[in-house]
């Protein structure tokens, strides 16, 4: 064989104290001390948690948002081992990158947000463990998963440190890891949407329905895809590298496949509920229902033709889109469509949008230092 | 090695995983129902004259300190219930406030605590199992050493029952847990152990609901004997009732309320332990109207047709494993070949 069928990775290389770095390190520096008041003085000298809303963004967002912007990795390797899709090989390691950080970070997230995070390890513990849980199914899901997914990427880490042998053991083993990365972000990113049922009647019925997990799991995969069209963009603009248009192209295509078969399964269950009348009233909830709506029909009119593919600039914009879709989908039923009664108000305070930032800044930190060091992104013909 | 063959196996094993989402009435869980001792209260609010001496008492009986929304910190003057509050007494207010039991120009007072549900959606979402329904009393207990405090509990709740407290940094949830600590020690419910009235009355859920649909077959204005502390069960012998220190004979003759005709926890989510009386209708009095299907079970149901005895993701992996054997080693090699 005398060609590659596509580049393989390199690291990006360059150096790593620059303005974005920098801005990153200061907000991860207030990150920290925001949480060091939190775990002396409590959740409430920080947050504006309260009863009525017991559940603010760093569940909603680090967690049930951010996790399902992490399924980028999830869908690509989806689409190139279980649907044979090698083409888009070159996408795989990027977006497992940033899926392994989203989800880590997740996990880590989620000990700031628990009120007696100590005793953290009981969900792992048979005597503790409740299996009629879905909190439980969803901790355990993600758990075993973020072990996966570091399995699943090493070995980046294995090349760049030589490990040869330890790298050809694995190449054995990895269809099965594959195999378990696919299955567990179904079930979880499912599950994070069963979340919703046991709340009955207090989240608004055009979130709270029976199909709840199909709904959350069709978005997490055409987000998925929506994040690797964003992120492909951004690397190649702020590394100065060239948009890989012929395999985001054809992506943006099968986005879009994912995307109609969401839609259909949204609206039909409306439908089939009598629950769209609940979209006409004269209520914020309609109103947030209606902008969900719009941002996941937007990307059909930035893209719908194949000429509009051609264009990097609506990609890029199709896939914010998406991603805004799904932020709504889901605050929608987490917060703003999930009403405990007269008297309960919740909006995040500095403190608490602060920390969610500085986990962003740890995720792009993070994501500089690996490509710039590690053989990630596909190696740069122009480069050499 | 993209052929046609491997992208219809693809779609297989994709129809396979959207058959784990779509979850079917297999396995249906039914609403639990309470257990035949079930312990519980009635709390009837035309009875009520809203002193707050079970708010007192609750405080004192589970060692919570004094809340203050007044100015002057004087007294314990809660709003809510929290996480040092298990139960308040709260107001029903409309217009000039002049008759009691009135939706109309009236007031009235309602009851705010744990409502011990038959199956209940805390018990459902906690992960560690530190809510749990004792399976003869049916009190709802939580265990603090067990709880991660992630408060799935309190956003499950349909009453806004379980509170965290959030001043603390090794805040625990606090709940009504019916004085179970205090069982051993012959006592009852504190609140209903202090009602002046019998508008909160201890017993067994069976003849607290007996009690209630008496109340509502007689006039409303009738004289009748209403029973105060605990109610005992029908053919209860002296040796059975001396396990509670409080006296067994405090009924009085009382006025019988112009109920709305619904015992409230009969059949919602299944039924509640808690059962309330009122005349004033329970959606102003801050009682949500709630199905008589629990959320918990059409949660489980999900759950447990997804992930029941895992057969379901074992189905999945091993389709997936299958085909991602194939795909993965043909990557491999190409690898391979390039090197």
């Amino acid at each position: 064989m005398s060609a590659h069928q596509h580049a393989q990775p390199a690291p990006v290389g360059g150096r790593l104290f620059n303005t974005a770095t920098f801005v990153c390190g200061i907000l991860i520096a207030i990150m920290v001390a925001i949480l060091i008041t939190r775990f002396i003085f409590g959740l409430g000298a920080v947050t504006n948690l309260n009863d009525g809303y017991p559940w603010g963004i760093w569940v909603v967002v680090d967690v049930v948002i951010g996790s399902a912007f992490a399924c980028g990795g999830f869908s690509v390797a989806m689409l190139v081992y279980i649907f044979n899709k090698g083409q888009y090989h070159p996408l795989v390691r990027p977006a497992l990158l940033a899926s392994l950080f989203g989800y880590t970070l997740a996990g880590v997230g989620v000990i700031f947000d628990l009120g007696r995070w100590w005793n953290f390890w009981h969900i792992f513990w048979p005597t503790y463990a409740n299996p009629n849980s879905v909190m439980f199914e969803v901790a355990l899901c993600i758990s075993a998963y973020i072990l996966v997914m570091w399995i699943e990427f090493s070995p980046v880490f294995l090349e760049k440190w030589g490990l040869r042998d330890a790298k050809k053991k694995l190449n054995k083993l990895l269809f099965f890891v594959i195999a378990l990365g696919t299955l567990l972000p179904m079930m979880h990113q499912s599950s994070l949407g069963t979340l919703l049922v046991v709340m009955g009647t207090q989240v608004n019925p055009l979130w709270q329905t029976p199909v709840v997990p199909l709904l959350y799991l069709l978005s997490a995969i055409t987000i998925g895809y929506g994040i690797v069209l964003f992120e492909s963009c951004v690397a190649s603009s702020a590394y100065r590298r060239q948009i890989e248009m012929h395999l985001l192209q054809p992506l943006a295509k099968v986005m879009l496949g994912t995307l109609a078969l969401f839609l259909a399964v949204r609206i039909g269950d409306l439908v089939a509920r009598g629950a769209f009348g609940h979209a006409f009233a004269p209520t914020l909830e309609a109103f947030v229902f209606w902008l969900e709506m719009l941002l996941f029909t937007v990307p059909y009119l930035l893209i719908g033709t194949a000429a509009a593919r051609r264009n990097p600039a609506r990609l890029f914009v199709a896939g914010v889109a998406i991603m805004l879709g799904g932020i709504f989908l889901r605050l929608n039923g987490f917060l703003i469509g999930y009403d405990t009664g007269p008297g309960w108000n919740y909006f995040p305070s500095i403190a608490e949008l602060l920390v969610t930032l500085g986990m962003f800044a740890i995720e792009v930190l993070a994501y500089i230092i690996i490509t710039r060091r590690f053989p990630v992104l596909p190696r740069e013909e122009a480069a050499h | 090695m993209a052929t046609r063959r491997d992208f219809l196996r693809g779609c297989l094993a994709g129809g396979a995983v959207a058959a784990t989402v779509v979850p079917t009435p297999a396995v249906a869980r039914d609403t639990h129902e309470r257990p035949p001792e079930a312990l519980g209260l009635l709390y009837d609010a035309t009875l009520c004259v809203g002193c707050q001496a079970c708010v007192a008492a609750c405080k004192q009986a589970n060692d919570n300190p004094a809340e203050f929304n007044a100015l002057d910190k004087l007294w314990d003057s809660p709003l809510d219930t929290s996480g040092h509050t298990f139960n308040i007494i709260k107001m029903y207010r409309h217009g000039t406030m002049t008759t009691k039991d009135s939706e109309e120009n009236g007031f009235a007072f309602m009851k705010t605590s744990c409502m011990h549900c038959a199956d209940p959606s805390c018990v459902s979402a906690c992960p560690v199992t530190a809510m749990f329904k004792d399976p003869v009393t049916g009190v709802v207990g939580y265990d603090p050493d067990a709880c991660i405090g992630c408060r799935y509990c309190v956003a499950a709740c349909p009453f806004g029952i379980p509170k965290y407290q959030y001043d603390s940094p090794t805040g625990q949830i606090g709940k009504c847990e019916l004085c179970r600590h205090r069982h051993d020690e012959g006592h009852y419910s504190a609140c209903a152990e202090v009602c002046p009235t019998g508008a909160t009355l201890f017993g067994r859920s069976e003849d607290l609901l007996a009690e209630a649909r008496r109340r509502l077959k007689l006039q409303p204005g009738q004289w009748t004997t209403m029973p105060r502390g605990r109610l005992p069960a029908p053919g209860e012998t002296a040796e059975q009732a001396a396990k509670w220190k409080a006296p067994r004979d405090q009924q009085y003759e009382a006025q019988v309320g112009d109920y709305v005709p619904h015992i409230y926890g009969e059949t919602e989510y299944g039924g509640t332990q808690v059962l309330k009386l009122s005349a004033v209708p329970f959606a102003k009095v801050g009682m949500p109207d709630l199905p008589p299907r629990s959320s918990a079970a059409t949660s489980e149901t999900i759950q447990h047709t997804l992930y029941g005895g895992l057969l379901m993701p074992l189905a999945v992996l091993g389709a997936l494993t299958f085909v991602a054997r194939r795909n993965v080693v043909a990557d491999d090699d190409s690898e391979k070949g390039g090197q």
